[in-house]
């Protein structure tokens, strides 16, 4: 196939300015959102921000006060949930339980007096695609979660949709389960090249398998963006700290001069729960004063045993809880002036991973500047 | 696998409580069974005979009567009100409407009242619109008895269902005519069945209602019994009783086979 580059092949679902309210809860707040054709996308967010709003609102279930939903360029908003070229697997699957698995998917087709043969022909293929084979026959209730989830994408897939809207499909699966259907989703997603609108609170499916995700928070976008660029360059607070773990100070911009080795502006802030001022890089100069958010990832801090001075942004302190989770360990290092740092080690061969660290041992944990973030996010005094 | 259900075979407190409610609940009818194979009128043992069956296949034109009346009532008004039961549970449950509380509650009500409050009021009400009592007068009154326990079984089961279902089926294309068919009332129909059973057994052994509204050559099998007391029990009922025990006992193994099944697969 021919690569056309990111972009190309243009905007599939375009949502504009979509405002919702339930009584005086505002659910959504004036989003806007374009997702391009055929990509993987993911609404994130904790429970209750307004996701499953939007997916169903997309859906037809529900009707926003303001703001239009376009596919390929045609509103869809005054069409029933029956006439909206897209399909939507639930949460709790609402697969019909008194239809066999291979009756759910026929479900549709059915509806659509499609000829008994070409039924069968496309069912098959479906049962084969989300690799259900064995099991057409038995009713939802004989079936597993992890394949009643199958059951519900072929059925929402057999209509050969141009969107598919998945609600927190994965959710109700035990953890090993939901890495795999994680990966088949993904080639699902490969094998029908649509477009998909994936719900999610478990920002770690989010990065795994999106092109694109929005981050929501009580009925706004935050942030749009790659996985990479949410993770690395979270636009506020919020977004820093729910994807992923990480450190976040308020400090106050102190200085800003552009270092000609790294091609980057080299910024010394002050902050003041570490009674100390950090050096960190950005693409930008930033005016002094400025009260802004210094963030940390913990796997991008280092830390070794002892009191050793290691360089630019380095803190001593004691280990005052390890975690230990075989591959990695995180330690909560109370740094001498009691502030808790989180930070993360990941094991490796015996040889590189150093001593153990344990429960109360000295520490000394230090970062470099590059792999600090500033999120610009202004703070006031009276937080 | 340590057994556990070993000890359960010695004697035991609830065996006891188990052997007593069989007793109590199955007596009468073990006494009704022996009785109608007595060659006696009385109640005291005068030896084996099939007189009463005789009896009753070839001479109690009155009895059959009453029995077919019995169950034509009992099956349309079954019918009647399981539909309207179901139609009401689904649209209370799913419509946003003003009073629906108000309705829920007011349907309850035959439930509640006396049995002798609903004959009369539905007597007062036959004769003020000058309606002939007969079988219709007591088919509708069987209905509006029956409306209540028919739209509280279909409503408990309509709980159990799970809403994002219609959603789905209207996601897929179906519209509101295909969802209630295609989807709504196959994965509700062990509650309607019930629903409809529950009524029907109602019907048939309902006394106290249809004797207000009955009328000339609607007598039902109960209002027969009654009247043939005056003139002494006829071991004919017990024989009747018999069968009677043996087709429902039939209707209600057929039918819970069906439901297993069914909550099998569901």
């Amino acid at each position: 196939m021919e690569y056309k580059g990111e972009g190309a092949k243009g905007v599939a679902v375009e949502i504009r300015n979509i405002t919702k309210s339930f009584g005086d809860f505002r659910a959504l707040d004036d989003v806007s959102i374009s997702i391009e054709k055929d990509e993987f996308f993911s609404l994130l967010g904790p429970s209750g921000c307004g996701k499953t709003t939007l997916l169903r609102i997309i859906a037809g279930f529900e009707t926003p006060e303001s703001g239009d939903i376009t596919f390929d360029g045609n509103s869809i908003l005054h069409l029933p949930p029956e006439k909206r070229e897209c399909n939507m697997v639930f949460q709790n699957y609402a697969l019909f339980p008194h239809l066999s698995a291979r009756e759910n998917i026929a479900f549709p087709l059915k509806l659509r007096k499609m000829n008994k043969d070409e039924i069968r022909r496309k069912v098959d293929h479906y049962i084969h695609l989300v690799e259900l084979d064995g099991h057409e026959d038995k009713r939802p209730a004989q079936l597993s979660g992890g394949q009643r989830q199958r059951v519900a994408i072929a059925r929402a897939l057999v209509c050969e949709p141009s969107v598919l809207l998945l609600d927190e499909p994965l959710s109700a699966l035990d953890a090993k389960l939901r890495q795999n259907l994680l990966v088949e989703l993904d080639e699902i997603h490969d094998k029908v090249g649509i477009t998909f609108i994936y719900v999610t609170h478990d920002q770690s499916e989010a990065l795994s398998i999106s092109d694109h995700i929005a981050v929501f928070n009580e009925g706004k976008v935050l942030q749009t963006g790659s996985p990479y660029e949410i993770y690395e360059s979270p636009s506020t607070r919020f977004v820093a700290s729910f994807i992923g773990d990480t450190n976040i100070f308020p400090c106050i911009v102190e200085n800003s001069v552009y270092d000609n080795n790294l091609e980057e502006w080299l910024i010394t802030v002050q902050i003041d729960e570490l009674g100390s001022t950090v050096t960190v890089t950005d693409y930008d100069d930033i005016e002094i004063g400025r009260r802004l958010y210094f963030t940390i990832r913990p796997e991008k801090i280092r830390i070794v045993g002892g009191e050793r001075k290691l360089g630019e942004n380095s803190f001593s302190g004691f280990v005052d809880e390890p975690v230990y989770s075989g591959y990695q360990s995180k330690f909560f290092v109370k740094l001498d002036n009691c502030t808790f740092i989180k930070v993360l080690k990941g094991h490796t061969t015996y040889l590189d991973d150093g001593p153990e660290i344990e429960w109360k041992d000295r520490v000394s944990v230090s970062w470099r500047a590059v792999d600090g973030y500033l999120v610009k996010e202004e703070w006031s005094e009276k937080r | 696998m340590r057994s556990y259900y070993k000890e359960k075979r010695s004697f035991s407190f609830s065996n006891l409580c188990l052997f007593f409610v069989l007793l109590f609940l199955f007596l009468p009818l073990i006494v009704v069974i022996v009785y109608s194979f007595n060659s006696g009128r009385a109640m005291v043992w005068q030896g084996f005979s099939l007189n009463w069956y005789r009896e009753l296949f070839t001479s109690s034109v009155g009895l059959w009567k009453a029995l077919w009346n019995s169950i034509i009532i009992a099956i349309t008004s079954s019918i009647t009100a399981t539909i309207l039961g179901t139609a009401a549970s689904i649209g209370i449950k799913w419509y946003r409407f003003k009073g629906r509380t108000y309705i829920t509650v007011a349907t309850y009500l035959p439930m509640i009242l006396p049995d002798v409050i609903i004959g009369i009021s539905m007597l007062i009400f036959f004769s003020s619109v000058n309606l002939p009592l007969g079988m219709f007068t007591i088919y509708a009154s069987h209905t509006t008895f029956n409306l209540p326990f028919t739209f509280l079984l279909v409503s408990s089961r309509l709980d159990e269902f799970d809403y994002s279902t219609i959603e789905a089926a209207r996601d897929l294309g179906a519209r509101e005519y295909d969802t209630m068919v295609r989807v709504v009332i196959p994965s509700i129909f062990p509650g309607i069945l019930s629903a409809f059973l529950m009524a029907l057994t109602m019907s048939i052994e309902d006394f106290v209602i249809t004797f207000f509204v009955s009328g000339p050559g609607s007598t039902t099998l109960p209002l027969y019994v009654y009247s043939s007391i005056r003139y002494g029990v006829s071991p004919v009922i017990n024989a009747l009783s018999l069968i009677l025990i043996l087709l429902s006992m039939a209707i209600a193994f057929t039918f819970r086979r069906f439901l297993k099944s069914f909550a099998a697969s569901a």
